[in-house]
């Protein structure tokens, strides 16, 4: 006799069990990811933000490049509103895996809005990493990561906020450095083709040269024209 | 506790973090054709190396809108040696601070 299958929404499946590869998966995701809040607390602190608007950063706009574009570019002198600008660009994928989750999730009212606060590269990449054991897995996934990353990032957010503020000038422990280094870490998995890496370069070079020239801040978001000319000429595949 | 909205460290943690959700509950909310031009997925998909490129380099070799070199270039550099010997995270943020602060203290 077969197995009986597992059904499109898991009803053939136990009930109360959590799949253990998954649980492994979206814990060892959310304490990894959750420690780069420490690099984001700090650099929020040496950015000039108190501790409790750099955890406010983690609780509520909860979305890690984001994050660091806003404390960057208000770091570097630019005004409030070049920093929401830029930050709101780099969010703008999570609409999309919004629209990727939904049909998986199946949510409603407050559970919706639950989701939507922790739809991340992470826990939609869990949730899709798990979608050939099956639609359950997939959704343990999506909660287990979100909720995962959302306690330790907030976590160590406060910790690192906390440490930079106990050290003082942030240049003589090599934070300066730390936040671009971060910021490199962010960048460099999306390097995957040489027209990317050439995107990249174009960015700096484009924001050097205007750096002299305009308010702080905006030499960073008018390379988001640079991403509108490479991508109408990238190839498209389907 | 005062919290004065048009100061601009408020304005920027107020304003990323509710454009931050409203994005991201959009897209639990419209239907999936309106946004799915593969044109717009392509664009969508390179503005964050755009905007993480350009701040790294405003990071490591600005200083109040002059191009400067200073001991950030060296960490960076670290920086990137390290992610390209594909070191984990922490370990690149560490090496970078670590040579910053070295040249900051001997300089």
């Amino acid at each position: 006799m077969a197995l009986p299958h597992r059904g499109y929404l898991g009803q053939n499946a136990p009930v109360s069990r959590v799949n253990r590869a998954t649980a492994a998966q979206s814990f060892s995701v959310s304490l990894t990811v959750g420690a780069y809040g420490i690099a984001f607390g700090a650099a929020s602190v040496a950015a000039g933000f108190s501790v409790l608007q750099s955890c406010l950063l983690s609780l509520l706009t909860f979305t890690g490049a984001s994050q660091f574009a806003v404390v960057g570019v208000l770091g570097a002198g630019g005004s409030a509103l070049s920093g929401i600008a830029t930050a709101t660009l780099l969010g703008v994928r999570n609409t999309l895996y919004g629209l990727r989750m939904a049909p998986v999730l199946n949510v409603r009212g407050i559970k919706k809005i639950f989701a939507a606060q922790l739809t991340i590269d992470e826990s939609t990449g869990v949730a899709l990493s798990q979608e050939n054991l099956g639609v359950r897995e997939a959704r343990q996934g999506f909660w287990l990561t979100g909720i995962g990353v959302y306690i330790f990032w907030n976590l160590f957010t406060l910790a690192g906020a906390l440490g930079a503020q106990a050290m003082g000038n942030p240049a003589a422990w090599g934070l300066d450095a730390a936040v671009p280094a971060a910021f490199l870490g962010l960048l460099w998995p999306r390097l995957t083709n040489k027209s990317e890496r050439l995107l990249a370069v174009a960015a700096c070079a484009l924001a050097l040269a205007m750096t002299p020239y305009f308010v702080p801040g905006f030499p960073i978001i008018a390379t988001a024209v640079l991403a509108v000319i490479f991508g109408l000429r990238a190839k498209i595949w389907k | 506790m005062e919290i004065n909205l048009i100061e601009p460290f408020w304005l920027a943690v107020i304003g990323t973090s509710l454009l931050a959700f409203l994005l991201k509950i959009l897209g639990y909310s419209v239907p999936k054709k309106w946004l799915s031009n593969p044109r717009a997925l392509k664009i969508n998909s390179l503005i964050p190396i755009a905007l993480l490129s350009a701040l790294v380099a405003v990071q490591s070799f600005t200083q109040d809108s002059r191009i400067v070199a200073d001991q950030r270039m060296a960490g960076v550099g670290v920086a990137v040696l390290a992610l390209i010997l594909r070191a984990p995270f922490p370990v690149v943020v560490i090496a970078a601070a670590a040579t910053s602060a070295a040249l900051f203290h001997i300089g």
